[in-house]
């Protein structure tokens, strides 16, 4: 235990690593899955089908290698950029796609009824996708989001294997500099994690609860 | 809200015709994008000291493939991978029927510190508990890496699992128990089966899941895939072959996930429309594992906060 109080300063240094890969990556990737989203249900047949395979692509290939890619490959070609940044391109390009299938399961589960019910009261699109189809799609959508963030919350401490020190790397340089004190060590790593992840996970239980029964 | 076209009124002539002139608006941009990314790599390029580097399709990038050597460690890579998958996979389910009947006791002694065990479990990156197996049981990266997969995906799966026999209508075990049953053959003989199939298409979404974190290995350095391609051979052969060992890696992970997400989904309609899909997550959906587990979960809390007050 002392270990983990004399060493907290690093850990708060690579907990703050985390945390801005997190929410840099966080945003990005909202940003992006919504684009890709909405591209999958857009009339647009070619949109449709590049984010189809965009989404099958990144999701179908294990985030090692992305970083990977990102950490090696793109500095090969020329890309000069922070290893965290290159990280952060990285766990975006891979959290994406869950987002965007999120948000698009999210939309599907509305029952067409409800759509057709707000046509036949004479609502115009914008009307019954804005006070109809959104505000339900919008419920339906927030836990699974969260579900997306907590996996990328785990997800940060593959970038540590890519030269960012984030708690994950921090955690490793601890544990091999205090060989008597492997178990405290680590054990404290995880707790920076579940710190992050148990409450996220405790919101994501209690809204669906909420609002599953509610409908 | 499948069938988004409720929402507009039917496109005319004119409709139609803007709507094909966007979509080939935007697939030859899609196109001339990939036309450009594949150009600029086939580009040859100048390093330092007036060198010029072949583009990135030139034969001389893609030389040793000719070689069966590197086909020979290319599949020991794979079958590390898949060796590593199986074995974790096997134990993971193990664990997952173990979980989910330890989370399910009626002793609460039990009950509720497996629940912190699986919270624990779930709250944590594989990556670290591959690191703490590593550095504190000292197995070996193997073992480190199998038993991390094992634990975690054995976690998720058991709370699938436990879902799943919380879903079941009450008369199941009811009617198990007034045949003379004792708890555990109603468990192991009537509930568990159903339980297990209903559950299936997300236990086996996990199961890729599983697979792709195999790649974690790399980073404890358990000699799979990855680090057969991009560290063994990439360092034996030389930087130049980056980019062509990245793309054979890439491909032959996309050609394994695809067909198991393939087999998944397959299996999840089959499943579906076989009369067992009852109280599963929505029928016809593709089934995406967090999202299915959290429908059923909520439903079978709203079910038991709902029959609470008529038992008691």
């Amino acid at each position: 235990m002392d270990v983990v109080i004399d060493n907290l300063p690093r850990y708060l240094d690579g907990f703050s690593k985390t945390l801005t890969l997190l929410a840099a990556s966080g945003l990005l990737s909202l940003l992006f899955g919504t684009i890709v989203a909405a591209m999958r249900i857009s009339p647009i047949a070619s949109l449709r089908w590049f984010a189809t395979a965009y989404t099958e692509l990144a999701r179908n290939t294990p985030l090692t290698l992305v970083l990977f890619f990102c950490a090696f490959i793109l500095p090969y070609f020329g890309v000069d950029l922070d290893y965290m940044i290159l990280a952060i391109i990285g766990l975006s390009y891979y959290t994406s796609p869950f987002v965007a299938e999120a948000l698009r399961s999210g939309i599907n589960g509305v029952p067409v009824g409800q759509a057709e019910a707000a046509r036949s009261l004479g609502f115009g699109f914008s009307q019954s996708v804005g006070l109809i189809i959104l505000p339900q799609a919008f419920r339906m959508t927030v836990p699974p989001l969260i579900n997306v963030f907590i996996a990328l919350t785990k997800n940060t401490s593959v970038a540590g294997g890519f030269f960012v020190a984030e708690l994950f790397t921090i955690g490793k340089e601890l544990a091999n500099a205090n060989g008597d004190a492997v178990i405290a060590i680590l054990v404290g790593v995880a707790m920076f994690y579940l710190a992050i992840t148990i409450p996220l996970g405790l919101l994501a239980v209690q809204l669906e609860k909420k609002w599953v029964v509610a409908r | 809200m499948t069938g988004a076209n409720v929402l507009f009124d039917a496109p005319g002539p004119r409709a139609r015709r803007r709507s094909l002139i966007i979509s080939i608006i935007a697939g030859v941009l899609v196109l001339g994008g990939l036309v450009w990314v594949i150009s600029m790599l086939a580009a040859p390029r100048e390093a330092s000291g007036g060198l010029v580097l072949p583009g990135q399709f030139d034969p001389t990038r893609w030389d040793i493939y000719a070689n069966p050597a590197v086909w020979g460690a290319i599949v020991g890579g794979i079958t590390r991978t898949l060796q590593a998958a199986a074995v974790a996979a096997v134990l993971a389910l193990i664990l997952g029927v173990v979980f989910s009947l330890l989370r399910s006791s009626t002793i609460a002694w039990v009950r509720v510190p497996t629940a912190v065990l699986l919270e624990f479990i779930r709250g944590m990156p594989v990556l670290l508990m591959m690191l703490f197996i590593l550095l504190v049981a000292s197995t070996g990266q193997y073992w480190a890496v199998v038993s991390a997969l094992a634990l975690y995906n054995g976690a998720i799966i058991g709370e699938a699992l436990r879902a799943g026999l919380a879903s079941l209508p009450r008369g199941q075990r009811e009617a198990a128990l007034s045949v003379g049953m004792r708890e555990m053959q109603s468990k192991m003989l009537i509930e568990f089966p159903q339980a297990f199939r209903q559950m299936l298409p997300i236990i086996v979404a996990q199961l890729v899941v599983l697979l792709k974190d195999t790649a974690l290995g790399f980073i404890v350095g358990y000699n799979e895939l990855i680090r057969t391609t991009m560290y063994n051979l990439s360092a034996f052969y030389g930087n130049r072959y980056l980019f062509s060992l990245f793309f054979v890696t890439l491909v032959v992970y996309l050609v394994i996930n695809l067909s198991l997400s393939w087999f998944a989904r397959w299996l999840s309609r089959r499943t579906a429309s076989g009369g067992g899909g009852r109280r599963g997550p929505k029928g016809g959906q593709p089934v995406d594992p967090t999202q299915g587990l959290l429908v059923v979960q909520a439903s079978a809390a709203a079910k038991q906060s709902y029959v609470q007050p008529g038992s008691l």
